[in-house]
Protein backbone atom coordinates (compact mmCIF):
# COMPACT_ATOMS: atom_id res chain seq x y z
CA UNK A 1 0.00 0.00 0.00
CA UNK A 2 1.27 3.18 -0.87
CA UNK A 3 -0.63 5.18 1.32
CA UNK A 4 0.89 3.62 4.47
CA UNK A 5 2.05 5.40 7.67
CA UNK A 6 3.91 4.23 10.40
CA UNK A 7 3.62 5.37 13.72
CA UNK A 8 6.42 5.39 16.13
CA UNK A 9 5.14 7.45 19.35
CA UNK A 10 2.81 5.35 21.37
CA UNK A 11 1.10 8.13 23.60
CA UNK A 12 -1.12 5.36 25.62
CA UNK A 13 0.40 3.39 28.58
CA UNK A 14 1.40 -0.36 27.24
CA UNK A 15 -0.69 -1.93 29.94
CA UNK A 16 -4.00 -0.92 28.03
CA UNK A 17 -2.67 -0.90 24.22
CA UNK A 18 0.17 -2.26 23.03
CA UNK A 19 1.27 -0.30 20.01
CA UNK A 20 1.23 -1.34 16.51
CA UNK A 21 4.55 -3.52 16.11
CA UNK A 22 4.23 -4.38 11.77
CA UNK A 23 3.35 -1.85 9.49
CA UNK A 24 -0.14 -0.31 10.14
CA UNK A 25 -1.93 0.59 6.97
CA UNK A 26 -4.23 4.35 7.25
CA UNK A 27 -6.39 4.14 4.32
CA UNK A 28 -9.38 6.94 4.73
CA UNK A 29 -12.52 4.15 4.65
CA UNK A 30 -10.59 2.43 7.51
CA UNK A 31 -12.43 2.42 10.67
CA UNK A 32 -10.73 2.91 13.45
CA UNK A 33 -12.26 0.14 16.05
CA UNK A 34 -11.13 -2.48 13.18
CA UNK A 35 -7.70 -3.55 13.37
CA UNK A 36 -6.83 -4.29 10.40
CA UNK A 37 -8.35 -3.78 7.03
CA UNK A 38 -9.11 -7.30 6.59
CA UNK A 39 -10.56 -7.86 9.01
CA UNK A 40 -13.42 -4.60 8.43
CA UNK A 41 -13.53 -6.10 4.99
CA UNK A 42 -14.38 -9.71 6.63
CA UNK A 43 -17.05 -7.85 8.86
CA UNK A 44 -19.02 -5.93 6.45
CA UNK A 45 -19.32 -9.16 4.25
CA UNK A 46 -20.19 -10.84 7.24
CA UNK A 47 -23.46 -8.70 8.50
CA UNK A 48 -24.17 -8.35 4.50
CA UNK A 49 -24.79 -12.28 4.38
CA UNK A 50 -26.45 -12.27 7.75
CA UNK A 51 -28.99 -9.70 6.49
CA UNK A 52 -29.03 -11.99 2.78
CA UNK A 53 -30.16 -14.84 5.30
CA UNK A 54 -32.93 -13.27 6.67
CA UNK A 55 -33.74 -12.93 2.97
CA UNK A 56 -33.69 -16.43 2.29
CA UNK A 57 -35.60 -17.16 5.03
CA UNK A 58 -37.85 -14.38 4.15
CA UNK A 59 -38.16 -16.01 0.06
CA UNK A 60 -38.22 -19.42 2.18
CA UNK A 61 -41.43 -18.91 3.44
CA UNK A 62 -43.09 -18.04 -0.44
CA UNK A 63 -40.97 -20.99 -1.69
CA UNK A 64 -42.91 -23.37 1.23
CA UNK A 65 -45.84 -22.54 0.32
CA UNK A 66 -45.67 -23.00 -3.25
CA UNK A 67 -44.65 -26.93 -2.18
CA UNK A 68 -47.48 -27.29 -0.48
CA UNK A 69 -49.75 -25.97 -2.64
CA UNK A 70 -48.55 -27.33 -5.84
CA UNK A 71 -48.77 -30.88 -4.73
CA UNK A 72 -52.55 -29.95 -3.35
CA UNK A 73 -53.67 -28.73 -6.39
CA UNK A 74 -51.24 -29.78 -9.38
CA UNK A 75 -53.85 -29.95 -11.51
CA UNK A 76 -54.69 -26.90 -11.11
CA UNK A 77 -50.99 -25.63 -11.49
CA UNK A 78 -50.07 -26.82 -14.54
CA UNK A 79 -52.69 -25.27 -16.78
CA UNK A 80 -52.03 -22.17 -14.85
CA UNK A 81 -48.19 -21.82 -14.84
CA UNK A 82 -48.81 -22.73 -19.10
CA UNK A 83 -50.46 -19.61 -19.55
CA UNK A 84 -46.97 -17.94 -19.18
CA UNK A 85 -44.28 -16.80 -21.62
CA UNK A 86 -41.64 -19.84 -21.48
CA UNK A 87 -39.99 -17.34 -24.18
CA UNK A 88 -40.32 -14.02 -21.76
CA UNK A 89 -39.45 -16.05 -18.57
CA UNK A 90 -36.70 -17.43 -20.39
CA UNK A 91 -35.50 -14.55 -21.94
CA UNK A 92 -35.68 -12.20 -18.76
CA UNK A 93 -33.75 -15.65 -17.55
CA UNK A 94 -30.94 -14.47 -19.79
CA UNK A 95 -31.05 -10.94 -18.94
CA UNK A 96 -31.02 -11.21 -15.41
CA UNK A 97 -27.77 -13.87 -15.88
CA UNK A 98 -26.17 -10.82 -17.89
CA UNK A 99 -27.12 -7.98 -15.18
CA UNK A 100 -25.49 -10.47 -12.83
CA UNK A 101 -22.09 -10.59 -15.04
CA UNK A 102 -21.69 -6.59 -15.21
CA UNK A 103 -22.34 -6.61 -12.03
CA UNK A 104 -19.49 -9.37 -11.67
CA UNK A 105 -17.46 -7.13 -13.45
CA UNK A 106 -18.27 -4.00 -11.60
CA UNK A 107 -16.44 -5.31 -8.51
CA UNK A 108 -13.47 -6.66 -10.56
CA UNK A 109 -12.98 -2.91 -11.50
CA UNK A 110 -12.92 -1.46 -8.49
CA UNK A 111 -10.95 -3.92 -7.42
CA UNK A 112 -8.09 -3.08 -9.98
CA UNK A 113 -8.97 0.36 -9.59
CA UNK A 114 -10.59 1.48 -13.01
CA UNK A 115 -13.25 3.86 -12.46
CA UNK A 116 -14.43 4.27 -16.37
CA UNK A 117 -14.78 0.49 -16.80
CA UNK A 118 -16.44 0.47 -12.96
CA UNK A 119 -19.01 3.21 -14.08
CA UNK A 120 -19.85 1.36 -17.30
CA UNK A 121 -20.33 -1.98 -15.71
CA UNK A 122 -22.67 -0.21 -13.13
CA UNK A 123 -24.82 1.60 -15.67
CA UNK A 124 -25.11 -1.70 -18.16
CA UNK A 125 -26.52 -3.83 -14.81
CA UNK A 126 -28.45 -1.07 -14.05
CA UNK A 127 -29.67 -1.16 -17.59
CA UNK A 128 -30.54 -4.87 -18.00
CA UNK A 129 -32.07 -4.61 -14.38
CA UNK A 130 -34.27 -2.30 -16.21
CA UNK A 131 -34.94 -4.23 -19.09
CA UNK A 132 -36.07 -7.33 -16.73
CA UNK A 133 -38.36 -5.24 -15.23
CA UNK A 134 -39.68 -4.03 -18.30
CA UNK A 135 -40.58 -7.61 -19.60
CA UNK A 136 -41.93 -8.51 -16.54
CA UNK A 137 -44.44 -5.44 -16.59
CA UNK A 138 -45.19 -6.60 -20.33
CA UNK A 139 -46.15 -10.11 -18.51
CA UNK A 140 -47.96 -8.86 -15.97
CA UNK A 141 -49.93 -6.74 -18.15
CA UNK A 142 -50.90 -9.74 -20.24
CA UNK A 143 -51.97 -11.59 -17.13
CA UNK A 144 -54.32 -8.68 -16.18
CA UNK A 145 -56.09 -8.51 -19.56
CA UNK A 146 -56.93 -12.06 -19.15
CA UNK A 147 -58.15 -11.64 -16.09
CA UNK A 148 -56.02 -13.91 -14.44
CA UNK A 149 -55.25 -11.41 -11.42
CA UNK A 150 -56.62 -13.80 -8.53
CA UNK A 151 -59.74 -11.93 -6.78
CA UNK A 152 -63.48 -10.99 -7.67
CA UNK A 153 -62.90 -10.82 -11.80
CA UNK A 154 -60.85 -13.70 -11.88
CA UNK A 155 -61.96 -15.49 -14.53
CA UNK A 156 -61.93 -19.48 -15.20
CA UNK A 157 -62.85 -20.04 -18.54
CA UNK A 158 -59.79 -20.73 -20.36
CA UNK A 159 -58.92 -23.33 -17.22
CA UNK A 160 -62.48 -24.89 -17.88
CA UNK A 161 -62.62 -25.04 -21.64
CA UNK A 162 -59.57 -23.77 -23.03
CA UNK A 163 -60.94 -25.20 -26.30
CA UNK A 164 -63.53 -22.49 -26.63
CA UNK A 165 -60.52 -19.96 -25.73
CA UNK A 166 -57.98 -21.59 -28.99
CA UNK A 167 -56.03 -23.19 -26.20
CA UNK A 168 -55.65 -27.17 -27.72
CA UNK A 169 -52.40 -27.92 -26.03
CA UNK A 170 -54.41 -28.13 -22.40
CA UNK A 171 -56.10 -30.40 -20.50
CA UNK A 172 -59.65 -28.79 -19.59
CA UNK A 173 -60.82 -29.12 -15.25
CA UNK A 174 -63.32 -28.71 -13.25
CA UNK A 175 -64.89 -25.42 -12.39
CA UNK A 176 -63.73 -26.12 -8.91
CA UNK A 177 -60.40 -27.28 -9.53
CA UNK A 178 -59.52 -23.69 -12.13
CA UNK A 179 -60.61 -21.66 -8.85
CA UNK A 180 -57.82 -22.91 -7.72
CA UNK A 181 -55.79 -21.55 -10.61
CA UNK A 182 -55.66 -18.33 -8.47
CA UNK A 183 -53.51 -19.98 -5.42
CA UNK A 184 -51.06 -20.39 -8.10
CA UNK A 185 -51.48 -16.77 -9.60
CA UNK A 186 -51.26 -15.78 -5.90
CA UNK A 187 -48.59 -17.28 -5.30
CA UNK A 188 -46.92 -15.67 -9.01
CA UNK A 189 -47.68 -12.40 -8.28
CA UNK A 190 -46.37 -12.80 -4.78
CA UNK A 191 -43.10 -14.36 -5.71
CA UNK A 192 -42.82 -12.30 -8.73
CA UNK A 193 -43.52 -9.21 -7.33
CA UNK A 194 -41.31 -9.52 -4.51
CA UNK A 195 -38.53 -10.22 -6.75
CA UNK A 196 -39.31 -7.34 -8.54
CA UNK A 197 -39.87 -4.97 -5.64
CA UNK A 198 -35.65 -6.48 -4.77
CA UNK A 199 -34.99 -5.36 -8.20
CA UNK A 200 -36.29 -1.65 -7.79
CA UNK A 201 -34.80 -1.25 -4.58
CA UNK A 202 -31.59 -2.52 -6.39
CA UNK A 203 -31.93 -0.50 -9.07
CA UNK A 204 -32.10 2.76 -6.88
CA UNK A 205 -28.64 1.72 -5.20
CA UNK A 206 -27.28 1.41 -8.38
CA UNK A 207 -28.02 4.49 -9.67
CA UNK A 208 -26.72 6.22 -6.48
CA UNK A 209 -23.95 4.03 -6.76
CA UNK A 210 -23.38 4.65 -10.93
CA UNK A 211 -23.22 8.91 -9.32
CA UNK A 212 -20.40 8.20 -6.40
CA UNK A 213 -18.41 5.50 -8.79
CA UNK A 214 -18.51 8.42 -11.00
CA UNK A 215 -17.06 11.21 -8.13
CA UNK A 216 -14.19 7.83 -7.77
CA UNK A 217 -15.53 7.04 -4.48
CA UNK A 218 -14.93 3.45 -5.31
CA UNK A 219 -11.61 3.55 -7.15
CA UNK A 220 -8.66 4.23 -4.57
CA UNK A 221 -8.99 1.26 -2.51
CA UNK A 222 -12.19 1.13 -1.13
CA UNK A 223 -14.40 -1.36 -2.42
CA UNK A 224 -16.84 -2.04 0.13
CA UNK A 225 -20.45 -0.98 -0.98
CA UNK A 226 -19.60 -2.63 -4.55
CA UNK A 227 -18.65 -5.68 -3.35
CA UNK A 228 -21.55 -6.08 -0.32
CA UNK A 229 -24.06 -4.49 -2.94
CA UNK A 230 -22.99 -7.06 -5.84
CA UNK A 231 -23.64 -9.42 -3.21
CA UNK A 232 -27.49 -8.30 -2.90
CA UNK A 233 -28.00 -8.26 -6.74
CA UNK A 234 -26.46 -11.76 -7.05
CA UNK A 235 -29.14 -12.80 -4.49
CA UNK A 236 -31.69 -11.58 -6.30
CA UNK A 237 -30.27 -13.12 -9.79
CA UNK A 238 -30.86 -16.73 -7.24
CA UNK A 239 -33.73 -16.01 -6.58
CA UNK A 240 -35.15 -15.75 -9.87
CA UNK A 241 -32.72 -18.93 -11.10
CA UNK A 242 -35.34 -20.55 -9.13
CA UNK A 243 -38.74 -18.82 -9.91
CA UNK A 244 -38.02 -19.69 -13.55
CA UNK A 245 -38.50 -23.21 -13.47
CA UNK A 246 -40.45 -23.52 -10.78
CA UNK A 247 -43.55 -20.81 -11.94
CA UNK A 248 -43.06 -21.55 -16.09
CA UNK A 249 -41.93 -25.07 -16.26
CA UNK A 250 -44.16 -27.03 -13.92
CA UNK A 251 -45.61 -29.37 -16.74
CA UNK A 252 -44.62 -28.28 -20.34
CA UNK A 253 -46.69 -31.20 -21.71
CA UNK A 254 -50.14 -32.33 -20.42
CA UNK A 255 -51.13 -33.69 -23.23
CA UNK A 256 -48.25 -34.56 -25.33
CA UNK B 1 -2.34 13.35 12.94
CA UNK B 2 -3.67 13.70 16.04
CA UNK B 3 -3.41 11.69 18.89
CA UNK B 4 -6.61 9.81 18.68
CA UNK B 5 -6.28 9.13 15.43
CA UNK B 6 -3.28 6.88 16.34
CA UNK B 7 -3.56 3.40 15.48
CA UNK B 8 -2.84 1.01 18.94
CA UNK B 9 -2.45 -2.65 17.93
CA UNK B 10 -4.07 -4.99 20.24
CA UNK B 11 -2.46 -8.70 19.41
CA UNK B 12 -5.70 -9.95 21.29
CA UNK B 13 -8.26 -8.29 19.08
CA UNK B 14 -6.61 -9.39 15.87
CA UNK B 15 -9.14 -11.94 14.18
CA UNK B 16 -8.17 -12.57 11.22
CA UNK B 17 -6.10 -16.13 12.10
CA UNK B 18 -6.40 -17.20 7.89
CA UNK B 19 -4.84 -13.93 7.14
CA UNK B 20 -6.94 -14.29 4.55
CA UNK B 21 -5.91 -12.46 1.32
CA UNK B 22 -8.20 -10.34 -1.03
CA UNK B 23 -8.58 -12.43 -3.77
CA UNK B 24 -9.71 -11.11 -7.35
CA UNK B 25 -11.82 -12.96 -9.75
CA UNK B 26 -10.65 -13.10 -13.12
CA UNK B 27 -13.10 -11.38 -15.86
CA UNK B 28 -12.17 -14.27 -17.70
CA UNK B 29 -13.28 -16.22 -14.62
CA UNK B 30 -16.58 -14.57 -14.29
CA UNK B 31 -17.08 -14.75 -18.27
CA UNK B 32 -16.63 -18.31 -17.91
CA UNK B 33 -19.16 -18.50 -15.26
CA UNK B 34 -21.61 -16.39 -17.46
CA UNK B 35 -21.36 -19.14 -20.19
CA UNK B 36 -21.95 -21.82 -17.53
CA UNK B 37 -25.26 -20.23 -16.68
CA UNK B 38 -27.06 -19.09 -19.73
CA UNK B 39 -26.18 -22.97 -20.57
CA UNK B 40 -27.83 -23.79 -17.79
CA UNK B 41 -31.16 -21.99 -18.46
CA UNK B 42 -30.95 -23.62 -21.64
CA UNK B 43 -30.69 -26.80 -20.56
CA UNK B 44 -33.63 -26.37 -18.03
CA UNK B 45 -36.07 -25.06 -21.21
CA UNK B 46 -34.84 -28.34 -23.17
CA UNK B 47 -35.25 -30.37 -20.22
CA UNK B 48 -38.82 -29.37 -19.51
CA UNK B 49 -40.12 -30.17 -23.12
CA UNK B 50 -38.80 -33.77 -22.56
CA UNK B 51 -41.89 -35.70 -20.30
CA UNK B 52 -39.98 -37.36 -17.55
CA UNK B 53 -42.43 -37.38 -15.22
CA UNK B 54 -41.81 -36.72 -11.69
CA UNK B 55 -37.80 -36.62 -12.56
CA UNK B 56 -38.96 -33.18 -14.49
CA UNK B 57 -39.11 -31.17 -11.31
CA UNK B 58 -36.08 -33.30 -9.92
CA UNK B 59 -33.84 -32.11 -12.88
CA UNK B 60 -35.59 -28.77 -13.15
CA UNK B 61 -34.37 -27.79 -9.40
CA UNK B 62 -31.12 -29.74 -9.70
CA UNK B 63 -30.05 -27.57 -12.34
CA UNK B 64 -31.52 -24.13 -10.58
CA UNK B 65 -29.08 -25.56 -7.50
CA UNK B 66 -26.18 -25.70 -9.65
CA UNK B 67 -26.48 -22.67 -11.00
CA UNK B 68 -27.18 -21.14 -7.42
CA UNK B 69 -23.71 -22.82 -6.29
CA UNK B 70 -22.13 -21.37 -9.32
CA UNK B 71 -23.14 -17.95 -8.52
CA UNK B 72 -22.26 -18.00 -4.81
CA UNK B 73 -19.17 -20.05 -4.89
CA UNK B 74 -17.34 -17.52 -7.91
CA UNK B 75 -19.56 -14.10 -8.80
CA UNK B 76 -20.21 -14.52 -4.85
CA UNK B 77 -16.54 -14.83 -3.71
CA UNK B 78 -17.68 -17.44 -1.07
CA UNK B 79 -14.76 -20.30 -2.54
CA UNK B 80 -12.23 -17.18 -1.78
CA UNK B 81 -13.98 -16.09 1.64
CA UNK B 82 -12.64 -17.10 5.34
CA UNK B 83 -14.04 -20.14 6.91
CA UNK B 84 -16.24 -17.63 8.96
CA UNK B 85 -17.66 -16.59 5.47
CA UNK B 86 -17.93 -20.30 4.42
CA UNK B 87 -19.91 -21.37 8.00
CA UNK B 88 -22.11 -18.25 7.77
CA UNK B 89 -23.26 -19.11 3.95
CA UNK B 90 -23.84 -22.94 4.62
CA UNK B 91 -25.67 -22.63 8.30
CA UNK B 92 -28.30 -20.63 6.79
CA UNK B 93 -29.07 -22.64 4.23
CA UNK B 94 -29.08 -25.87 6.02
CA UNK B 95 -31.02 -23.92 8.84
CA UNK B 96 -33.60 -23.28 6.14
CA UNK B 97 -33.56 -27.18 5.19
CA UNK B 98 -34.18 -27.83 8.25
CA UNK B 99 -37.09 -25.44 8.79
CA UNK B 100 -38.59 -27.33 5.15
CA UNK B 101 -38.07 -30.48 6.35
CA UNK B 102 -39.95 -30.32 9.61
CA UNK B 103 -42.71 -28.38 8.45
CA UNK B 104 -42.98 -30.59 5.64
CA UNK B 105 -43.45 -34.18 8.03
CA UNK B 106 -45.92 -31.98 9.99
CA UNK B 107 -48.06 -31.72 6.69
CA UNK B 108 -47.32 -35.34 5.48
CA UNK B 109 -47.95 -36.95 8.57
CA UNK B 110 -51.02 -35.03 9.61
CA UNK B 111 -53.92 -37.64 8.00
CA UNK B 112 -51.53 -40.37 8.63
CA UNK B 113 -52.97 -43.67 8.24
CA UNK B 114 -56.72 -41.36 8.26
CA UNK B 115 -57.07 -42.06 4.12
Amino acid sequence: MDNSIVTTEPLMPRETAVHEEHEHVFIPQHRHHFETEEQQREAGSFGMWLFLLTEIMFFGGLFFAYLLYRNWYYDAFVPASNFLSVTLGGTNTAILITSGFFMALAVWAAEVRKKQFLVIALILTTLFGLAFISIKYVEWHDEWVHRHVPGASFDISEFVSPKAHGITDQKPISPDMAEHCQIFFFLYFAMTGMHALHMIIGIGLLVWLILRAQRGDFSAGYVAPIENFGLYWHFVDIVWLFLFPLLYLINRHPLK
Amino acid sequence: MTAHEQHYHDPANVTNPEHSEHHIVSPVQYSMVFGALLLGTLLTVLAADVDLGAMNPVIALGIASTKAVIVILFFMHVKYQSHLIKMTVACGFFTFLVLITLTLSDYVSRAWGLW
